[in-house]
């Protein structure tokens, strides 16, 4: 396992259980003793979190990436101390933050449910290898974040649109849509994560899979309207 | 067989019969479990010379930390072996491991062939009394400091005076300590690993204290390794770090700090003299103590030096058949070059021996797997104590009985050493008589003893992939000695979240993958044509691809070495050897279109003159070689008087008569090379300019030959040449990087001469040299088509673009990538013995691989699950191996892991939005567990 192989979803399930500080050690950069280089990958992905944390209120500090070797343990630990030192300087998650304790849950739960969105999305930069360290510095701004938050997209099937085909529903990776054949297509907004595997999949001539963008998501259709009309 | 000597040696290769006497220990091996209860009780210390005498050990004590066994033993310094006097250390002993009764014990052998790795022996600098060595306190041997800098060592890691104890601030080391010498008790060769090993003890020092002021006096930096000359920058460039180039010698000691003077002398400032806290001998490398016997008891012959005398073109080969050698007994080498000859002269063994390979092993049976898939998981905890290592910070007990607390624990306990063959066994047996189906050890780090404990529960029926490591020792006790109580919390936290883990793991099969027996060999020089008959000789078919008409490479152009070898006479008889064997297949003029696949079951397509060929391997060798810098500065090109050292080289093979009339040669090392744009040194240009200079006196002693060099890079016995050199009168002078030589051509009272201008440092002054002919030593370089080759073989390039080993040290010739290995110059620039060396080397770790017919992959690989996937192809754009491809379903293109290709790094699941693809054994769910466990209220404690 390689430290690219850490997940965003890894760095915000801590913080939801409560814990103060995340610490990623990493190989030496451009030491890697294979060719997967993987944790100029566990950097962005570092950077992207601090930026998210930035946003969402929680003080970036209290995520640390350091590069060292197997045989660094001096280095590791001087690196570790120096982050304990700084977490506590911070104090207990929230004190030295912007959160509010009661928006704290709801603000890590929509980022926990965003996490494969923004996977989505940042795919290209998260997958970045740049020469150095150095190179990572404005990788993702401040105002990036803003609007990946602003615009999140929803999906909503147009039940005027939709055929009942069955195809969106099939291709769903995390089965969000429900309906059978005849019955109109719903897509459950919580379990969805927008991934626009449905969006693609609708056929060109319906076209029953609209985009939000920033804006509410009409409720879903009752259950007991959605049996389809067909008509002759 | 460790406490081991060699009395004597009969017979011949592939039937000697050595008799070998087993010293007593006076500890019985099978019992001692390396407690060190003994150690603490002896009441006999004495000076520890695994600590270079700086700290104290007992009578008994286990070498050093890391010994294999890691078992005690009894010297002579014993009471009662003395004197019949002390028995404490049997009282103490828990396992009834001390053994006064034993005896020395005559052991008889039959081997087919014997690998002698008798090491060195560091110069010892008491031989002469200028060093001070012994008479000042705080004058020390790097061998001594090497013990001072390590966590083991005398003061377990902290560098401190002998007069005081207090830490030196300003440090000095003075290189070429015993070597570069012809004086009485010195050498005349190189140590070759000095300069770079007084490098890592500064960058040490200055991790240890980062305002510490480091001086190295130096000669040449040799700093002629792969890398060296990065590393060499680096530690240059370390604020507080000074290079100073000057012969010094060591004044006084003043008496109140003991601090000792060092007098030296640059061009700018003249002699002057300066204080240090501490001084650091850079001491080099003298053959084994007991060389003449050991000549005497192997019958082998030994050079000049002490050392081994070898083969010319066979470093590896004694003057005895059947007897090869390993290491630094050829002669000073480091620790890469001696896993080289490590592995080569395994394969020569090999070759020896191939008729009996495989007729004395027996197959490891392990007992048939239980499923438990469906069953509640019934864990195990076992809490090691690691002798005193963990128990001594952490509350073992305590931990024990908290684990105990645990939802789904049915046993937990402690161990003095699990992994001692008896806590092994008792594991084994707590498995089968509590059912249990998962077991984690809390120990050490896995990075170590993970295969073991894998084993050990393979013993009791249970898939390797149900055991789970706690790391309670490198994570824990070492890191927190002073605070056991917090110490004891986080043991306990971590165990815990090793348990969470524990639930969510699954069994997981690693492959049997079919070895296919032939091998591919990429470049037919000297390297590769080596490591084709190494191998042909054990039997295997082997492909030897050549891009030229004809076999031989770089080595067609160079005639002679320093050594005197006849590099045609020895190339002709090589290529010959390669043709007449059956089973090596030669394609010439070819290109490698496509390579495919992986260890074990390679297909290659070869455009050749034999027309388009598909070969079917199981293991590829790259032996591409280099090429030679065409220089585009000092007038290269447009004057033809100015050649690179191998056109030099065929006029004087040729008796030119350019060259034997030339009055006046000049050669100018490090062209192309150690610049911005190749950070290297081509390591062999020294000793190649010093060849041709030689070759030119003996033709003509004329003649006046001028080196300009930056540093003479001529390491172990080459340096021998550079002396001849410099006493045949060839001139060297140094010249820097920001005053290189200019040359310009000019008429000279009637004659056409190059003339060469340069400041002389020795002079202070700016001189003109009129010359003939200017040769330049032209840098090795890597082949424009190393980026294509890395690119289809899915191996990796070092910065300056020589392919990249998969470990420096401990993986020399292999790839990254399995299955995949690497010699010769492709590496990166090197001599051709060490090219032999190397290729032989590669041709052992192939024959390690050939004789499996099976190869094991591991089972912890990415795993995509299908209806999850929405094919947005992030994962494959993540792997680095190539080892996913899209495939066509019914719901459109999904991704598929290659098990094969995949090599476990997790970076695809990181990226994939679905959770599509899983790394098995560290799959969302086993990490999230692990994360929630590390919260203890988010735990459900039993009661």
């Amino acid at each position: 396992m390689c430290s690219g192989r850490v997940d965003p979803a890894f760095i915000f399930r801590a913080f939801a259980n409560g814990v103060d500080g995340v610490f990623i050690g990493g190989c030496r950069l451009n030491e890697c003793n294979y060719i997967t280089h993987g944790n100029y990958v566990a950097l962005a992905t570092v950077l992207l979190c601090r930026r998210i944390m930035e946003h969402i209120g929680i003080n970036p500090e209290r995520l640390s990436i350091e590069f060292m070797s197997a045989g660094e343990g001096n280095v590791f630990t001087e690196e570790v101390d120096k982050f304990v030192k700084s977490v506590k300087g911070l104090g207990p998650l929230g004190t030295s933050d912007e959160i509010d304790e009661d928006q704290f849950r709801s603000k890590l739960d929509l980022v926990t449910n965003l996490i494969p969105y923004i996977k989505i999305v940042k795919a290209e930069k998260l997958s970045s290898r740049l020469e150095n360290e150095e190179e990572y510095d404005g990788l993702f701004t401040s105002e990036e974040i803003e609007e990946l938050f602003n615009e999140v997209v929803s999906y909503y099937i147009d039940p005027d649109r939709c055929k009942a085909c069955m195809i969106c529903a099939r291709k769903c990776p995390v089965e969000a849509i429900e309906g059978g054949k005849g019955l109109i297509h719903v897509i459950d907004q919580d379990k969805c994560i927008k991934c626009n595997t449905c969006f693609e999949a609708c056929p060109e001539k319906f076209a029953a899979v609209q985009k939000i963008v920033s804006e509410p998501v009409p409720p879903p259709l009752p259950e007991d309207a959605r049996m389809l009309v067909r008509e002759k | 067989m460790t406490y081991t000597e060699v009395d004597s040696v009969e017979g011949e290769a592939g039937a000697f019969k050595v008799t070998l006497t087993k010293k007593p220990r006076y500890i019985i091996e099978d019992k001692c479990v390396g407690c060190t209860a003994c150690v603490e009780a002896c009441p006999v210390k004495f000076p520890d010379p695994f600590n270079q005498e700086i700290s104290n050990n007992k009578a008994v004590h286990i070498y050093y930390s890391q010994a294999v066994p890691l078992v005690a033993y009894i010297d002579e310094s014993c009471l009662y072996l003395k004197e019949k006097k002390c028995f404490i250390c049997k009282a103490v002993c828990q396992n009834d491991a001390v053994d006064f009764s034993q005896m020395p014990e005559k052991v008889e052998i039959e081997v087919g062939a014997i690998l002698l790795s008798p090491g060195m022996e560091p110069f010892d600098p008491k031989l002469r009394d200028e060093y001070g060595y012994g008479t000042f306190e705080n004058v020390v041997t790097s061998m001594d400091y090497e013990r001072l800098l390590c966590a083991t060592g005398p003061y377990e890691g902290e560098i401190l005076r002998a007069s005081d104890k207090k830490h030196p601030h300003k440090v000095a080391w003075i290189q070429c300590v015993g070597s570069r010498q012809v004086i009485e008790g010195g050498n005349s060769y190189c140590s070759a690993v000095c300069c770079t090993y007084a490098q890592k003890q500064v960058i040490l020092t200055k991790d240890h204290d980062a305002d510490a002021e480091c001086t190295i006096f130096h000669n040449d930096i040799r700093a002629y390794g792969k890398d060296f000359e990065r590393f060499y920058e680096r530690t240059a460039n370390y604020p507080g770090v000074r290079f100073i180039r000057s012969y010094v010698s060591i004044g006084r000691e003043i008496p109140e700090s003991k601090n000792v003077t060092i007098r030296y002398s640059t061009y700018e400032d003249g002699v002057q003299e300066e204080e240090f806290d501490m001084v650091v001998l850079s001491v080099g490398l003298n053959p084994p103590i007991e060389f003449k016997d050991l000549a005497d008891k192997f019958d082998i012959e030994l050079n000049s030096h002490g050392f081994c005398k070898t083969n010319l073109v066979n470093p590896m080969e004694t003057s005895r058949p059947g007897v090869f050698i390993s290491g630094a007994f050829q002669g000073p080498v480091d620790i890469p070059e001696s896993v080289y000859t490590a592995s080569g002269a395994g394969s020569q063994c090999g070759t020896l021996l191939d008729h009996r390979r495989g007729k004395l092993t027996t197959e490891r049976v392990y007992p048939p797997e239980r499923d438990v898939t469906g069953e509640e998981p019934r864990i195990g905890v076992f809490v090691c104590h690691c002798g005193a290592n963990i128990s001594r910070v952490v509350d073992v007990p305590s931990t024990v009985e908290y684990c105990l607390t645990l939802p789904n624990v049915v046993h937990a306990q402690q161990q003095l050493f699990s992994c001692a063959t008896n806590c092994a066994k008792e594991i084994t047996d707590t498995i089968e008589e509590k059912g249990l189906n998962r077991v984690i050890v809390a120990a050490c780090s896995p990075r170590t003893l993970e295969p073991l404990f894998w084993d050990t529960v393979r013993e009791g029926g249970l898939n390797p992939y149900y055991f789970e490591m706690a790391n309670i020792r490198e994570h824990c006790s070492w890191v927190h000695a002073k605070e056991p109580e917090e110490a004891t919390q986080k043991a306990q936290d971590i165990t815990r979240s090793s348990i969470a883990r524990s639930r969510h793991l699954e069994p997981l099969t690693q492959i049997d993958l079919p070895v296919d027996k032939r091998v591919l060999v990429v470049g037919g020089g000297i390297a590769g044509m080596t490591c084709a008959l190494s191998i042909a000789e054990q039997g295997h078919e082997v492909h030897l691809v050549e891009k030229d008409k004809d076999l031989g490479g770089l080595a067609r152009r160079i005639h002679h070495t320093l050594d005197g070898l006849d590099v045609q006479a020895y190339l002709n008889d090589l290529i010959r050897k390669v043709y007449k064997n059956p089973l090596v297949h030669v394609y010439h003029d070819a290109t490698i279109n496509e390579a495919a696949g992986y260890i074990g079951n390679f297909e290659t397509t070869v455009t050749s003159e034999l027309g388009i060929s598909k070969i079917i391997h199981g293991a590829t060798v790259i032996a591409t070689g280099v090429d030679v810098y065409q220089p585009t500065e000092y007038l290269y090109g447009e004057d033809d008087r100015v050649m690179t050292h191998i056109e030099l080289e065929e006029l004087i093979t040729d008796r030119d008569e350019r060259v034997t009339n030339a009055k006046s040669v000049v050669m100018i090392q490090c062209v192309g090379c150690r610049n911005e744009d190749r950070n290297y040194c081509s390591r062999v240009c020294c000793s190649e300019s010093i060849k041709n200079a030689l070759l030119l006196k003996e033709l003509n002693p004329e003649t006046d030959v001028y080196i300009l060099f930056r540093d003479v890079r001529t390491y172990g016995y080459l340096e021998d040449h550079y002396r001849e050199a410099a006493n045949q009168n060839v001139r060297f002078i140094r010249y820097e990087p920001d005053e290189k030589p200019e040359i310009e051509a000019v008429v000279e009272e009637g004659q056409p001469v190059l003339r060469v201008t340069l400041p002389d440092y020795v002079l202070g002054q700016k001189i003109a040299i009129d010359a003939d002919i200017v040769m330049l030593a032209a840098a090795a370089i890597p082949p424009e088509g190393n980026k294509g080759l890395a690119q289809l073989f899915t191996v990796a390039l070092s910065p300056d673009n020589f392919f990249k080993e998969a470990h420096v040290k401990l993986r020399p010739v292999e790839f990254a990538a399995d299955g995949v290995y690497l010699c010769g110059t492709a590496h990166y620039p090197k001599l051709i013995p060490e090219a032999i060396s190397q290729a032989y080397a590669a041709a052992g770790r192939v024959l390690t691989l050939l004789s499996h017919d099976t190869v094991v992959a591991s089972g912890s690989v990415c795993e995509v699950e299908e209806k999850k996937c929405i094919g947005c192809g992030e994962c494959i754009s993540a792997c680095t191996y190539g080892a996913i491809e899209f495939e066509d379903t019914k719901q459109g293109k999904k991704a598929k892991v290659n098990p094969v290709l995949c090599k476990g790094d997790g970076l695809c699941n990181a990226k994939c939005p679905t959770g599509a693809i899983q790394l098995k054994h560290f799959t969302d769910e086993e990490i999230l567990s692990q994360i929630d466990a590390l919260v203890p209220a988010l735990v459900e404690v039993s009661s």
